[in-house]
């Protein structure tokens, strides 16, 4: 190399000459004496040309991404598991930071601020939910599930999971990953429990499965499909009569219209973290949060990194530690922990910020707006002819559009020709006759846009 | 209240290369060689951690009153001393139900000398100061333990672990042989970082191992014979069975998940494998010298260990404790060299529910 | 009385002192009727079942939007992350270029949804197939996936990976060990487990690692798969690595490199040329992308040809001019974790990756391992620190675990304690050791290609420092850190059921009865 790397202060040459000086060797090759000679690869490296100016780095990744369509120049009306919320200013100044970005596992002391920041994300998803033990958060929502159903596997020595029959095939994809092949010992089997015509679990067939071999019932509130759970107090409690664990999945958003599932009686609760304050990122923006109470029972189950508050040796000053950082086994519990590694920590940075912004208003504004657009689109869109919507339903941010004639493929193939990103093409999919769109309609979506989507939804049918 | 015990001779034989400094004897011998007790400085710095947290009740001089700084509350049990290990046992009668924990400057033998009189009944905290300190009771250093004792004392709720307590058998030690036995078992403060070895905010005790023992009971053919090892994991193991009520330091007999037989000695054993068609061995470590066979667990003999078979030996050791074998390598000495000879090689121990680690044995 | 410092640092060493904002936990930043947010009035009013309507509103803060911003930029200054010097070991602590930042911040990549269509998705796509090129070239592999969050959700993928590919050719019920040894990341050990399989782990031996006898005694129709890294985090190599690959293979298991420690070898050798079927590299570490304090992260995982069925979906395709993304695949092991990765971070570790090139990424090796030997040279004439593998007689890889026992033995002091003092002149926290501690009161430095001579010469001044203050004053040591942003944590309630609140709920109920 002629110049010195910028990112490099050692590449001047008369630092090497020093080190290799002390160290008494003429060149840095024979330090790598260790590796066997045949070891070494014969074949030289054919990789593109180096971009050492930022000049050009900056204007070769620009153009690359400039490739894409976004959803800002757009309108996107896509969710099913990563949405479209407006995330605030702060939060990204906020994320930004250099210091928590270089952060890497430090001291309770030396990274104080940001383990104070993991401790406010927990407390506040716990005030969201009305839990009492959080974890840190994990790499998704399905991370979640995944990990939730073991744990419940784990505490009730159950290996039976049941599941609704109509769930997000990316969420579901990623529980059978936790859960197993058949072939494997250890595996947990995926019951699914029939959703009826109304977006609900039937409860009849639910009746069926859920017996004292169960060691979990997860549902979602709202549903893949956007369906709000009328009665998920009776859920959890019959749940809880055969000893099995009521794990709710809920998108903490809507928590300021909705219930906590900790006031109906959830045992745990897990759900997304991306819709507080994190951008869509390409699906880069994805987490997943696990809550419940504070029993040992359960918070010796968790394969999170878990942040305490704790006294420090200055009488009446606060730190934060890990606590719970070596899973013993407990109990009768004969398996080993899931493990735990990076997840999505700086996200947690943001989500904490969000929801201090938001407070208890700003969760029931949201929550408002949400159901009060999502519901105008819904009918506008119900109004078109060719396309239907149940408004039955009691559903938030996402809902159901049901194409009597029409392939979503087309009509979204002609919305988007107009600046419109339309629904996830969900035909096929189980619970759906015929072609069928999820719809998402957000805070970001003004009456105008829902106006254009119509417009552009009519002309394309 | 805090029971202080000191025993001045402790520590003296290492210097002086002796090999430990149990026996009248060889006392007499490293004093002459110029040896200085080391046990009350060790004892001092340890109660200058302690900060008379709580009244304290010891010896007179050297047996513990001579390490207390001016100030504190101060109770002396009024004793002749006799200046040798009766000092010690007296001491530990007499704080039998007044004190909350026993803390000790001495090494494995003191140790011994405290477990044969308090057993379980009172915690005990060792400040180390003697040649050998084999024993998992031992705080990493004088102030470690000080300070431990006081945290351990501040609160009714403290919790405690089981901890062996080991020596090594000094005469055979000076003749080149090493022979380690578990002499008892006894409760110790549960604070991962007091103890020599333990790892910051480690989880203490049988941690991952106990779910492999789970396992392991729920995986027991009906139709076979366990003979089951001494030692803290072994009891863990036999405290998942019924019948017979299973021995800490013995050698006990199990099939179709009760226990047959307790303590069972050499000749028990090759009578029950007898009428058995099948049979294993399960074992754990003991101490800190890494002996497999042949220390503390003799009377699972050559005899014995041929006719239940050697591939049929199941090994059980906490990754911790064999992460403090370096290198990892475990030693037979069943008074058979033949046998020794077979039996070495790799063996995987079991570590955890579906986890084991390969390490050597060596004859 | 404190031990002479170095005149040439003297005034780095007397001029730290964390910031000290005595932050109140948030959720005490509470006045009835403020607010940090607002949104339009919704109109309509929509009726809900009346089980599923929220009757008490959350105990959030309410706080305005200046005192939120204030509040977390308060928090952010007292953390030190890389501010200070951080020879975070296996971590390879790496600048975290901006550029990366500034690109991933435009709506092209933030404000852009994975379910869009594809066409609509050309930029990323093809920012995903050229890094998957380039890391196909560093390894000799043949396809990039970047699902996995992390380097651990990586190793999950092998063992999800070596679940699918047994049971394709109907033996998965046979082949249900996983082979691992003492000195590989526990992640390897914890996901193995996790999916399902018995995990055996070899012991290290005399030459610094498990000999070619252990691993055989272990290998057989059980051998599902053998996961390693190479060099080691004591910094040592194990050369016959070929011929364990070779040994498994032989048995019909796979072979996975963990690359966490690819730093010292990259450009010197390729994983695939050793043998294996597929290795791991972390964009968080190696290639540049921030850890975040953990995360958002990426555990690339690539492998062979033969492999490539059953890598997780989607897969990013090129086609022509074109780029597809592939999720027909019957042979997939499915999804570990939603959509197709945290696309911010391979965009910067793509991004630093051409920033480098070949010959930057050549220099980089050099450096790391030049940087830790130098190191490792001068931390051996500090009173009190002993080198892991004493015996052995060999240049170090790019890092080298040492020990404090002997400090700790005469002081009182423990490798936590140094550290705890070490952060009060701007040093970050020291990376230990992964558990079990084979080496007494370890510690694990890498300086890595980033830190210059200076940072690095300060390092070890600070530590010499250290260890001869805890000779005269253990006490000042011991009760460090005395310039943080806070005192010493009480550890003992952390671990106490009773006591450890992991929310603000729990801390109010068990700690303030309230």
């Amino acid at each position: 190399m002629t110049q010195p790397h910028p990112w490099m202060a050692n590449a001047v040459q008369e630092t090497k000459d020093e080190m290799m000086a002390a160290l008494g060797v003429s060149s840095v090759e024979e330090l790598f004496h260790q590796i066997p000679a045949d070891h070494l690869t014969q074949r030289p490296f054919d990789l593109p040309r180096q971009l050492a100016s930022e000049t050009e780095l900056s204007r070769h990744l620009e153009d690359l991404l400039a490739k894409n369509e976004n959803a800002a120049d757009n309108l996107c009306f896509l969710g099913a598991g990563a949405w479209p919320h407006y995330v605030p200013s702060i939060c990204d100044e906020i994320a930004g930071r250099y210091e928590w970005q270089t952060s890497v596992f430090g001291s309770p002391t030396s990274d104080h601020g940001r383990n104070q920041a993991w401790f406010e994300f927990t407390s506040q998803i716990g005030a969201l939910v009305e839990m009492d033990f959080v974890g840190l958060p994990v790499y998704s929502w399905g991370c979640a599930i995944g990990h939730g159903v073991r744990m419940a596997a784990r505490m009730t020595g159950r290996s039976r999971v049941l599941v609704p029959a109509v769930m997000d095939p990316e969420r579901l994809a990623v529980l059978r990953t936790y859960c197993g092949p058949s072939e494997m010992e250890r595996h947990l089997d995926i019951v699914e429990v029939a959703v009826g015509a109304d977006g609900l679990i039937d409860r009849e067939d639910l009746a069926t499965k859920l017996d004292d071999t169960v060691a979990a019932l997860y549902f979602e509130t709202p549903s893949y499909h956007g369906v709000i759970e009328s009665d998920p107090a009776g859920l959890c409690q019959a749940a809880r009569a055969v000893g099995a664990e009521a794990i709710a999945g809920v998108d903490p958003i809507s928590l300021g219209v909705l219930e906590a599932p900790g006031a109906y009686g959830a045992t745990m609760a897990v759900g997304p973290t991306q819709p507080l304050g994190v951008h869509m990122n390409c699906g880069g923006g994805v987490g997943g949060f696990i809550a419940s109470p504070d029993e040992e029972r359960y918070a010796r189950e968790y394969p999170t990194l878990n942040i305490s508050i704790a006294e420090t040796i200055k009488e009446g000053e606060y730190g934060f530690g890990l606590t719970l950082f070596h899973q013993s086994s407990y109990g009768m519990r004969d398996e080993g922990k899931d493990w735990t590694g990076n997840s999505v920590y700086l996200w947690a940075v943001a989500n904490a910020a969000y929801m201090a912004a938001m407070g208890p208003e700003g969760f029931r504004e949201i929550g408002e707006l949400i159901l009060a657009r999502s519901h105008r689109a819904a009918s506008a869109i119900d109004a078109l002819p060719g396309c239907s919507v149940d408004l039955e339903r009691p559903f938030f941010k996402e809902f159901v559009v049901r194409f009597d004639r029409a392939r979503v493929a087309d009509v979204n193939a002609a919305l988007r020709a107009q600046g419109i990103f339309g629904g996830k093409d969900i035909s096929g999919e189980p619970g759906i006759d015929g072609q069928a769109a999820l719809f998402c309609v957000t805070e970001v979506h003004t009456d105008a846009d829902i106006d254009r989507l119509v417009a552009a939804l009519k002309e394309a049918l | 209240m805090l029971g202080l015990i000191v025993n001045p001779m402790a520590g003296l034989g290492g210097p002086a290369g002796l090999n430990g400094s149990d026996g009248a004897d060889i006392l007499a011998r490293a004093l002459a060689r110029g040896a200085r007790p080391g046990s009350v400085p060790r004892a001092i710095r340890a109660m200058r951690a302690f900060a008379g947290a709580c009244p304290i009740l010891t010896g007179p001089g050297s047996l513990g009153a001579d390490a207390i700084a001016d100030g504190a509350t101060v109770e002396v049990v009024a004793m002749t001393v006799a200046d040798d290990a009766s000092d010690t046992r007296r001491l530990a009668e007499a704080m039998k139900g007044r004190v909350g924990l026993i803390l000790f400057a001495g090494g494995d033998g003191t140790a011994r000398d405290i477990a044969g009189v308090v057993g379980e009944e009172v915690p005990i905290l060792g400040i180390p100061a003697g040649v050998k300190m084999h024993s998992a009771i031992f705080a990493r250093n004088p102030e470690s333990a000080g300070r431990g004792a006081a945290e351990f004392l501040k609160t009714d709720r403290a919790r405690t672990q089981r901890a062996e307590v080991l020596d090594i058998d000094e005469a055979a030690r000076r003749e080149g042989r090493l022979s380690t036995s578990l002499y008892g078992v006894v409760r110790t403060p549960d604070a991962a970082q007091v103890l020599q070895g333990a790892k910051a905010g480690g989880g203490g005790g049988l941690g991952e191992l106990d779910a492999a023992l789970g396992i392991y009971v729920a995986g027991m053919e009906p139709d076979t014979l366990y003979l089951l090892g001494p030692g803290t994991t072994m009891a863990a193991l036999k405290a998942r069975l019924s019948g017979h009520e299973g021995s800490l330091l013995g050698v006990d007999v199990a099939r179709g998940g009760e226990i047959v037989a307790a303590n069972a000695s050499e000749r028990d054993l090759v009578a029950l494998l007898e009428g058995a068609p099948r049979a294993r061995i399960a074992l754990s470590v003991v101490g800190g010298q890494g002996f497999l066979l042949g220390r503390g667990n003799q009377q699972i003999s050559p005899r014995v260990l041929r006719k239940v078979g050697l591939k049929n030996i199941d090994v059980f050791c906490a990754s911790e404790k064999l992460a403090r074998l370096s290198p990892a390598v475990l030693s037979v000495d069943t008074g058979d060299s033949r046998l020794d000879a077979e039996l070495a090689g790799y063996r995987p121990v079991m570590t955890g529910a579906n986890k084991s680690q390969v390490v050597r044995i060596a004859a | 009385m404190n031990a002479p410092i170095k005149t040439r640092s003297k005034a780095r060493f007397e001029g730290y002192h964390a910031a000290r904002w005595a932050e109140p936990v948030v959720m005490e930043m509470c006045c009835e009727g403020r607010r940090g947010a607002m949104f339009p009035p919704a109109g309509t009013d929509v009726r809900l079942p009346a089980g599923a309507m929220r009757k008490k509103a959350p105990q959030l803060p309410q706080m305005t939007e200046h005192d939120v911003l204030r509040h977390y930029l308060h928090l952010s200054q007292m953390t030190l992350g890389m501010m200070g010097v951080s020879l975070f070991g296996t971590c390879t602590m790496k600048y975290n270029p901006r550029i990366g930042e500034k690109v991933v911040a435009g709506k092209n990549l933030a404000e852009v949804h994975p379910l869009q269509h594809p066409d609509t998705l050309q930029g990323i796509m093809e920012i995903y197939a050229n890094f998957s090129d380039i890391l196909c070239e560093l390894s000799g592999m043949d396809q990039f996936v970047f699902q996995a969050g992390g380097g651990a959700d990586a190793a999950y993928t092998h063992a999800c990976l070596t679940r699918a590919y047994h049971a394709s050719r109907g033996e998965l019920e046979q082949r249900d060990q996983i082979i691992t040894t003492i000195q590989t990341h526990p992640c390897s050990p914890a996901t193995a487990n996790t999916a399902g399989f018995e995990v055996i782990t070899l012991s290290l031996e005399e030459n610094g690692y498990p000999s070619l006898e252990q691993l055989k005694s272990v290998v057989g129709p059980r051998t599902a798969a053998l996961m390693v890294n190479n060099p080691d985090d004591m910094g040592i190599y194990n050369p016959d690595i070929k011929e364990w690959v070779r040994i498994v293979h032989e048995a019909g298991g796979l072979c996975f490199y963990d690359h966490a420690n690819f730093n010292g070898v990259m450009t010197r050798l390729r994983a695939r040329e050793l043998g294996f079927d597929a290795c791991m590299y972390m964009l968080h570490k190696t290639f540049g992308a921030p850890k975040g304090g953990g995360g958002p992260a990426v555990g690339a995982y690539g492998c062979s040809k033969e492999l490539e069925p059953f890598l997780p979906s989607p897969l990013v395709k090129r086609e022509g001019d074109r780029f597809v993304l592939d999720e027909d695949r019957p042979l997939s092991v499915g999804k570990i974790r939603e959509f197709w990765g945290n696309a911010p971070q391979v965009v910067k570790a793509y991004a630093w990756a051409l920033a480098m090139g070949a010959e930057g990424l050549r220099e980089a090796a050099d450096i790391s391992v030049l940087a830790n030997n130098y190191m490792d040279k001068r931390l051996g004439e500090v009173k009190g620190v002993t080198r892991s593998n004493p015996g052995i007689d060999a240049w170090r890889m790019e890092m080298t675990r040492h020990s404090l026992e002997t400090v700790t033995r005469d002081t009182g002091c423990t490798v936590v304690d140094i550290s705890n003092r070490m952060t009060d002149f701007g040093i970050d926290a020291l990376w230990l050791s992964h558990e079990p501690w084979l080496v007494a009161e370890p510690f694990t430095p890498e300086a890595g290609e980033l830190w210059s001579k200076e940072d690095i010469d300060y390092w070890i001044d600070v530590m010499e420092h250290v260890i001869h203050e805890a000779y005269a004053d253990p006490d000042m040591v011991k009760t460090a850190p005395h310039k943080g942003a806070i005192h010493q944590l009480k550890g003992a309630s952390l671990e106490d059921p009773e006591r450890w609140a992991t929310t603000w709920r729990a801390h109010r109920r068990k700690n303030l009865g309230v």
